[in-house]
């Protein structure tokens, strides 16, 4: 079977553009949640408005899921058809959700020094996060130093989909690993005055992530635009 | 019959990666040396109090075997990539991953001699005491090398050939294999100690379904990385 031409692009020249709009519009959404959920949420009995750091962490860090379900996604979607869209979007979430992957990791920090006493403990969920940013991290630096467009969409295409199969492996193996040893720190319940704050903030910061991730998208295909326009203008040379 | 054909293939890289490396020595010398270095430097700052060299000696083991390790894997694809000898191997008729199965048995191979080494000299600079139930570690360090093996000889296809690839490797590999490391010394760590616990068991469950889950989707994988 011969392999798909995956130099050739059938959609038009000129990449879909987002809209600026879009961006504000996101960015005061988010401002808008935390405005509310800041302003109605009560004092929290032992943290007091420590608290509301959760309003962009527990977010920051769904959201960080959510964009690495992308790239398992979109990476399977371009081993299977080798469309070069696919591998931009693939590599557009990767850069989103390590970006919140790492903003989860920092607030969480910020959060557990007044509230644990220390910057990091060797929790089940810390840890794990943790070693998602690592292997995403290996994505990038992967897709940095591969200098072969078709190479390194395959190759981040394949590394993408085995990181994320991993995940939940990890998970579980750090999750024993503290559990045999030591009762694991129990999730605090949330109260319902919190739930809608968080909710919002969920949506709001979804909103941000697509806004993001599409740019990126764009600006990837403006790149790989400019890179075929360069290449065609030497070959035609004399 | 295919697989018997498939099977010669297989054996027949191994081989060649293996006569390769027993005419040199250059490599496996280097890459064991530097094993029993690591260890000695891990003992120097973790000792001298012999309790303490004790209690961190399987930790201790699996590092020296990871970071020795992947020196292993770039090296079994760079040799390839010297010669330019790569892209005829591509051209022989039969399946790629008979290519990533040979590789794959040659490292295994070359590792698993390398993480014998290892864990001798971890047992003579540590003084770790032999258990009973040595038969069930030596099945936990197989399984541990066998992810290890398996996830370091598949980046190295796809790392040998990129720019900075020392670097590469060990960033791609490192994370993948945390179940790995918390799996192999957790597991060797409570069969030091008569495993109390009864932990062992369900450690070695899960460093198996590891190394099942990441032989399939490495094979499945491999067709597209190599492909030139």
């Amino acid at each position: 079977m011969p392999a798909p031409d995956r130099s050739l692009d059938a959609r038009p020249a000129r990449p879909p553009r987002t809209s600026p709009w879009m961006g504000v519009a996101a960015i005061l959404v988010l401002a808008a949640t935390q405005a509310y959920s800041i302003s109605t949420s009560p004092a929290e009995g032992d943290m007091g408005h420590l608290q509301k750091i959760m309003y962009v962490h527990v977010p920051a860090a769904w959201m960080t899921f959510l964009a690495f379900f992308v790239v398992l996604v979109f990476s399977v979607k371009y081993l299977w058809k080798g469309r070069e869209d696919d591998d931009l979007v693939a590599a557009s979430a990767a850069e989103v959700g390590a970006t919140l992957n790492g903003l989860t990791l920092v607030l969480g920090m910020i959060w557990g020094r007044p509230a644990w006493g220390v910057w990091w403990v060797w929790d089940a969920r810390l840890t794990s996060t943790l070693v998602l940013f690592l292997i995403f991290a290996g994505y990038l630096a992967l897709r940095a130093f591969v200098d072969d467009e078709q190479q390194r969409a395959r190759w981040s295409a394949a590394v993408g989909a085995i990181g994320a199969i991993n995940v939940p492996i990890v998970y579980m193996s750090v999750k024993w690993w503290r559990t045999l040893h030591q009762p694991p720190s129990s999730p605090a319940t949330l109260d319902p005055a919190y739930t809608m704050g968080l909710r919002i903030n969920a949506f709001a910061l979804l909103f941000v992530m697509i806004f993001f991730i599409r740019k990126r998208y764009e600006i990837a295909r403006l790149e790989r635009a400019a890179e075929h326009a360069a290449e065609a203008a030497a070959l035609g040379a004399p | 019959m295919a697989w018997r054909d498939d099977w010669r293939r297989v054996r027949a890289i191994a081989r060649k990666d293996l006569t390769t490396e027993l005419r040199t020595k250059a490599g496996f010398n280097g890459v064991a040396a530097l094993g029993v270095t690591i260890l000695i430097l891990l003992g120097l700052a973790l000792g001298p109090d012999g309790a303490a060299l004790r209690n961190a000696a399987v930790g201790a083991v699996w590092l020296a075997t990871l970071f020795a390790g992947v020196l292993a894997f770039n090296r079994s694809f760079q040799v390839e990539l010297e010669s330019g000898a790569l892209e005829p191997l591509l051209q022989y008729p039969g399946p790629r991953w008979t290519i990533f199965a040979g590789k794959l048995l040659g490292n295994l191979v070359f590792v698993t001699a390398m993480v014998a080494i290892v864990v001798a000299a971890g047992v003579v600079l540590f003084g770790v005491g032999i258990p009973a139930t040595w038969p069930t570690l030596v099945g936990v360090i197989a399984l541990g090398v066998v992810g290890l093996v398996v996830l370091g000889t598949f980046y190295a296809s796809m790392s040998s050939r990129s720019r900075a690839r020392e670097v590469l490797l060990p960033m791609l590999l490192f994370p993948m294999l945390v179940p790995v490391l918390l799996g192999a010394t957790t597991a060797s760590k409570a069969l030091l100690g008569a495993d109390l616990m009864h932990e062992a068991g369900a450690w070695i469950r899960l460093l198996a379904a590891y190394d099942l889950v990441f032989l399939i989707a490495t094979f499945v994988a491999f067709e597209h990385v190599i492909e030139s």
